[in-house]
């Protein structure tokens, strides 16, 4: 969509002319139908799902548009977008990681130091003078114990002790809001009994950055319509009888969204990763993965028999030097030359919000002759001017990457993943990949979801609304993290990216966190030890385009006083331009958060 | 003078170091301690240097010192050199014509892959090659019931089930799936094929010992992989060799120290159609005192008189059984697996299951569908002997079949065919996977949707047999399942015809 920057002029110049009207007229999703946008031509003809969305919006009942907008927020004023942009050719930057004050820092370890003495003489005592309750830690008339307490440490001394803030149940959409079902333990988080009431929360966890997670609209729509036509399963693995033409025709659809000559789909995203490797690598080739990449990936890897190394994570000079150290050596032992070398780093890493140094992995990829894997699970959708990952965000021709993977689980409110190659890769795979010949297909209703979803962000059906999903989620995802860092927190991650670390650094500060957020009726991810590294405990924010201005603004308020409250404004500033101590006021970082969040550094 | 001038230097050196020293705090204490013992004894002084410094040379040392042994020094140029001389392989090899007209040759079925479909091809066939043995897929409470969950949570969970994916109808799928089977707990991951791969290495680790059966699927062989456990494999359903591993891993660990022990094997054989002696397994289990993992990916739905798998076949509580791993993407048409067991088998999955805690939960939906198959399994038993009916019907006139023969067990609906030892001994078939898909062809050819047993060979540990694959449904008639049954045996004897005898 070339004309995206023109488009968008105009958007804003009528924006303008209507500021400080109320968003009464954007009340529906599809508020962006009445703008110029709207003066697209008609959507081609499209395959086999009928959408019918678009018309039927406009005679809603108050109920309805209350309910559409708990799902998806419309949008306070058409000034909150923002359209990313990457200089081409230009290789990222590493963002700059703030340290936080030594005596944080030393207060951390003090703090593992005591769960962890703690810990061990309770676990001493314990297997000693309460064995029912170490019952599965200790071995039963000849059976080993199922677990062993050295590998549980962490499980039992520092999860157990955070449970309520984890696997909360949720009840409907996982949208703008998602609702929890209320819980309360009486004994430390061992068991949970429910209350029976709900709470809603804003939704600062789920994967859905692009706001696709919704009960109604065109993707519902075609998810029912799929229901209806195709049930709800193909019922055997896709090489025996489970392909359909539906599956075709997404497969085609996703394919020319990343920019691939073909792609196969996996009904789920771990598993396609799981799966990848051992029909890519075997004995004899070398995997260079970066030390952050998921542990889907690491499982597949260790299937293909391949032998793995690791670089410092986005390290390109540390890259380089296991590059060449590897390819002059050859095989451990024999020095055999590598049969080859595969290449495996994520979009957008999901634990740092960090992206991968694409340019700079294309252009080694010149002199060394090393296969690219890119894994998007992260980024496909929620990266990029128009949604189509890294290599929409850095320019790059999609040619250059071998295999581009991604998930349909988090952008396109789907579940399930892709790989996209050339053809006679996919076609070689299908017969060689094992998530292919054994594996269930993805459910056929899962594949409606992603077509609309698809559509909609190309253009072809409601026009004007995948662009403003969009540009919303990367106006959203820039306006926090602008605010967070004005408060004075210290946020990992490149500045584009949907997903905002905070740091927490003590473990305690977890449930803290969690807990204060709940009670303002937000809902966060925090994530420490064994996921992070043991000081590096965090809140994983991760941005969607269903949320808007005022939903940002109550969340920064709510950092801004639990901040306070848990003495969490670490930052230095040295990650801000002016390189000044930060400590804004909540109130001017919102007055002033608009405009900035637009500049090109944050 | 300039030796006296050095001389003055060293001094003032020495003392300001030691003045500086001083000031660290304790050190009053350490210089005391080797003043002390340098009187005592100078040896011992000595030793603890040298110690000391073995310790730093110790922590400076190169992680993987090993490694670098035979690391070969080269000049940046020789590394320049070598870099441009390597040439890797292709990423993946092209096909060849014959691989790429068995890719062009996989199905696609237009619309829902019913009892019978329309392939792509324009042909209307009957469909025995999908896993919808109870005709679920379709069915209208289902198909209502899946659709008021799509209108309530929308299509994906979006998260994991760790961060708010899990939502209120997999808590209630869970609880109907332990209820169906008796069990206190279970837990649902995202895929089936994923399942087995997950529960076992958080269960099995390294040093632990596995004992499995060797004609398991590939999903069970990747799970024993991945937990790098050690690995006993006794022959196919054979319980004198089961016993005779045992007893073996009893004399072989036997003084060293007690590890975690499984026994591993599926229920009903998804690369044979046979069925596993639970009676016989459970009584080893218990005599050598292992656990038991059972794969009942293809038997949920499909054994036993209400559909409950092999320990209802068997009449045993399921309970026996330490984990039972199954699929809800099969007979259940909706998707994902399950492992149940006992609650803190449960518990720990929900922080170890790999697929569990790294993926994003199951749709709604999908959960939603196999909670309605359930319920409908458990209200309407005849279905089950509907189709242990149509089972019979089609093995009674397979069986009189001149050419092949099923392993499969005669009460199984999924049933296998494999050529005789005979015919290839007397037959020139030089490949055995090309006979049997233009089998596969002539009967699509006549209507009758069947497949091959498709498997990657170079994943899996032994060779599997080829065999063809037919799933019976009752979404056909009895008449109907005959009249596919005799299709199948037609097309043999139409491509056995063309295949020259060896002449002796």
């Amino acid at each position: 969509m070339p004309s995206n920057q023109t488009k968008l002029a105009s958007l804003f110049a009528q924006a303008q002319a209507q500021i400080q009207l109320p968003s009464s007229g954007s009340a529906t999703m599809n508020s962006t139908s009445s703008s110029p946008v709207a003066a697209e031509p008609p959507a081609p003809s499209l395959g086999i799902i009928n959408y019918t969305s678009g018309a039927s919006t406009n005679n809603l009942s108050p109920e309805e548009i209350k309910k559409r907008s708990m799902q998806f927020a419309p949008i306070s004023h058409q000034s909150h977008r923002y359209i990313p942009h990457h200089p081409k050719g230009q290789p990222l930057s590493d963002p700059v990681e703030e340290e936080p004050p030594l005596f944080f820092l030393l207060t951390t370890y003090i703090s593992y130091l005591i769960l962890i003495i703690f810990g061990h003489v309770r676990d001493f005592f314990g297997k000693r003078f309460k064995k029912e309750k170490y019952f599965h830690l200790i071995q039963q008339n000849g059976y080993a114990p199922l677990n062993s307490d050295f590998d549980s440490f962490y499980v039992r001394r520092l999860k157990a002790r955070l449970d309520d803030c984890f696997s909360r149940p949720t009840i409907g959409v996982p949208g703008r809001y998602v609702t929890l079902l209320d819980r309360v333990t009486k004994d430390h988080c061992q068991t949970f009994s429910f209350t029976g009431t709900t709470t809603d929360c804003l939704n600062l966890s789920s994967y859905n950055y692009l706001g696709f997670a919704q009960s109604e609209g065109q993707c519902a729509d075609a998810a029912e319509e799929v229901i209806r036509r195709y049930g709800t399963s193909s019922c055997s693995p896709r090489s025996v009888a489970g392909t359909t033409d539906l599956h075709i025709e997404t497969e085609d659809l996703v394919a020319r969204f990343v920019g691939k000559e073909a792609a196969m789909m996996f009904s789920m995203g771990y598993a396609t990763n799981a799966a990848a490797f051992p029909s890519l690598v075997s004995k004899g080739c070398l995997i260079i993965s970066d030390e952050l990449n998921h542990a889907s990936i690491r499982f597949g890897a260790r299937l293909s028999g391949a032998v793995i190394k690791t670089f410092k994570h986005n390290d390109m000079a540390d890259f380089e030097r296991l590059l060449r150290e590897e390819i002059s050596q050859g095989q451990p032992r024999t020095h055999r030359p590598w049969k080859k070398i595969l290449v495996v780093v994520e979009g957008l890493y999901s634990m740092e919000g960090t992206m991968c140094n694409l340019p700079v992995l294309v252009a080694l990829k010149k002199k060394y002759k090393y296969y690219l894997f890119v894994d998007e699970a992260h980024s496909i959708g929620a990266i990029g001017p128009n949604g189509r990952g890294v290599c929409d965000y850095f320019g790059i021709d999609p040619g250059e990457v071998d295999i581009l993977m991604g998930t349909l689980t988090k952008s396109f409110g789907a579940t399930g993943g892709y790989l996209a190659a050339d053809k006679a890769i996919i076609d070689a795979l299908k017969l060689a990949n094992i998530g292919y010949v054994y594996a269930e297909p993805m459910s056929p209703p899962v594949l409606g979801q992603i077509e609309a979803a698809l559509r909609t962000i190309i253009g072809e059906i409601v026009p004007g609304e995948g662009e403003e999903r969009l540009q919303r989620l990367s106006f959203n995802a820039r306006y926090l993290r602008l605010g967070l860092k004005r408060l004075g927190f210290i946020t990992y991650g490149h500045d584009d990216s949907p997903i905002i670390p905070l740091m927490l650094y003590a473990p305690a500060k977890m449930p803290a966190f969690s807990r204060d957020m709940l009670k303002r009726k937000i809902a966060v991810v925090v994530v420490g030890y064994p996921a992070t590294p043991l000081v590096t405990s965090r809140v994983r924010f991760c941005v969607s385009a269903s949320l808007n201005k005022d939903d940002l603004d109550t969340i920064l308020r709510a950092c801004d006083e639990i901040g306070d409250l848990l003495m969490l404004k670490f930052s230095s500033g040295t990650s801000m331009e002016h390189g000044e101590k930060p400590r804004w006021k909540v109130e001017d970082v919102i007055r002033k958060g608009v405009m900035d969040a637009k500049r090109d550094v944050l | 003078m300039a030796f006296h001038d050095t001389l003055v230097y060293i001094n003032s050196t020495v003392e300001s170091i030691s003045a500086q020293f001083i000031r660290i705090p304790g050190s009053a204490i350490v210089l005391r301690y080797v003043r002390s013992s340098y009187q005592n004894d100078p040896m011992r002084s000595f030793l603890e240097l040298c110690l000391f410094l073995f310790a730093v040379r110790y922590f400076l040392a190169s992680k993987y010192s090993f490694a670098k042994k035979d690391f070969i020094k080269l000049s940046t140029k020789e590394v320049d050199d070598l870099v441009h001389e390597w040439t890797p392989e292709p990423l993946v090899a092209p096909l060849d014509e014959v691989d790429q007209a068995e890719v062009d040759k996989i199905p696609v079925i237009i619309g829902i892959s019913g009892p019978k479909v329309k392939l792509s091809t324009g042909k209307s066939v009957m469909n025995l090659a999908s896993f919808n043995m109870l005709n679920l897929l379709g069915n209208e409470q289902i198909r209502e019931r899946a659709i008021k969950t799509v209108r309530e949570n929308g299509v994906g969970a979006c998260g994991p089930s760790g961060f708010y994916g899990t939502q209120e109808v997999h808590i209630q799928t869970e609880k109907d799936i332990s209820n169906f089977l008796r069990v206190p707990a279970s837990i649902i991951y995202a895929q089936a094929f994923n399942t087995i791969s997950s529960t076992i290495p958080a269960f099995a680790k390294r040093g632990d010992i596995i004992v499995a059966d060797s004609a398991i699927g590939l999903a069970i062989q990747k799970g024993i992989l991945i937990s790098r456990s050690t690995i006993r494999w006794f022959q196919h359903n054979d319980m004198d060799d089961l016993e005779r591993v045992l007893q073996q891993v009893h004399n072989d660990f036997k003084g060293q120290p007690l590890t975690r022990r499984f026994i591993v094997t599926e229920g009903l054989f998804e690369n044979g159609g046979d069925i596993a002696d639970l009676p016989k397994i459970l009584e080893l289990k218990y005599k050598y005192k292992y656990r038991l993992i059972l794969d009942e990916s293809c038997s949920i739905g499909v054994v036993g008189k209400t559909g409950r798998g092999l320990t209802e076949y068997y009449n045993i509580p399921a309970t026996e059984v330490d984990m039972i791993v199954g699929s809800l993407a099969t007979t259940m048409c909706a998707g994902g697996g399950f492992c149940a067991g006992s609650e803190y088998v449960v518990q720990h999955q929900r922080i170890s299951g790999n697929g569990y805690v790294f993926s994003a939960a199951l749709p709604g939906y999908l959960a939603a569908t196999a909670s309605e198959a359930m319920s409908i399994m458990q209200s309407s038993p005849e279905i089950f002997t509907q189709l242990l009916a149509n089972t019979r019907a089609f093995r009674a006139i397979i069986d009189k079949m001149n050419y092949m023969y099923s392993p499969s067990d005669p009460d199984s609906p999924l049933i296998h065919l494999q050529l005789n030892p005979e015919v290839l001994e007397s037959r020139k078939i030089d490949d055995e996977d090309k006979f049997l898909q233009d089998v596969v062809d002539e009967c699509i050819a006549n209507g009758v949707l069947i497949s091959r047993n498709k498997v990657v060979p170079s994943q899996e540990v032994f060779p599997v047999e080829s065999t063809l694959k037919i799933m019976i449904t009752t979404g056909l008639t009895k008449r109907e399942t005959e009249k596919a049954a005799a299709v199948v045996k037609a097309a043999v004897s139409k491509v056995m015809s063309k295949v020259p005898k060896i002449k002796h």
